[in-house]
């Protein structure tokens, strides 16, 4: 008989959600590595080289929602990782709360980031 | 058919020797994703040198001195930070093909097969790193 760890509880929506953004994940992040360190290299990044990366609409969306779902599928991680541990009552709220405006700070900082350097004049 | 295992605290180091692989790919995929997540917070406030650098003089930015294009060039030059990123490809791999396994195990696939999928998982992990050292070591040693 198989064994089954996680620190998810099977079949809740923030289970589904998480193996969801998993899936585009696996993509994207391959994608981000193979683009940013093999095709091009992270010693020669200069401002102007993202700034034409992100002046391209597709990379622009693609980017925002990479980000999204990672900050997402990390901060769901962390939060699921500790009520597994035990995390229960006030200090789970505090925590649940405290990830949920790190997560959207994480983003809203990005979409700023992504914005700027698609401004940028080459 | 699947089953959930009372696993314990895991967190009860001290009986490693007893770990199966389920629970050690279930501590690495915790661990690398902790990693992942610290530096996804790092990683966009590095990449936020752009916001000022993008209203710097076009011709600052031709050159390349610019606050985002100086910090990250930087940063690349020091031999650390390459080696850090050696270890980042490594917990960003293990991740995504334990997760990759994952996926498969909730899908009802390879159920039987999971300590090998795990070995997999560990040993291409090992390759693709080892491939990449030069790539991310080019020029820096």
């Amino acid at each position: 008989m198989a064994e089954r760890y996680s620190s998810f509880q099977p079949g809740s929506t923030l289970w589904l959600l998480q193996r969801v953004t998993a899936a585009f994940l696996v993509v994207t992040l391959a994608f981000h590595f193979f683009l940013l360190h093999f095709y091009n290299h992270a010693p020669e990044i200069t401002l102007q080289g993202s700034a034409g990366r992100m002046d391209v609409p597709v990379y622009f969306v693609t980017m925002i929602l990479f980000l999204a779902t990672a900050a997402f599928h990390g901060v769901n991680g962390v939060y699921n990782a500790l009520v597994n541990a035990g995390l229960d009552g006030t200090p789970k709220a505090v925590v649940k709360w405290g990830l949920i405006v790190a997560g959207l700070a994480l983003v809203g900082q990005g979409i700023r980031l992504a914005v700027a350097l698609a401004g940028v004049s080459a | 058919m699947s089953q959930t295992y009372d696993r314990g605290r895991v967190e009860s180091f001290g009986r490693w020797k007893e770990f199966t692989a389920g629970m050690w790919a279930w501590l690495l995929h915790k661990f690398t994703g902790w990693v992942l997540v610290g530096y996804l917070f790092t990683h966009i406030a590095v990449l936020s040198t752009a916001i000022p650098a993008a209203d710097a003089s076009p011709s600052a930015i031709a050159d390349g001195a610019d606050t985002y294009t100086t910090t990250l060039q930087g940063l690349e030059s020091i031999l650390l930070v390459r080696f850090l990123e050696v270890g980042l490809l490594a917990v960003a791999v293990f991740h995504i093909l334990n997760g990759v396994r994952l996926l498969l195990v909730d899908l009802g696939l390879g159920l039987e097969s999971q300590d090998t999928s795990f070995y997999v998982s560990l040993v291409l992990t090992g390759a693709i790193v080892v491939a990449s050292v030069p790539t991310f070591l080019e020029g820096a040693v």
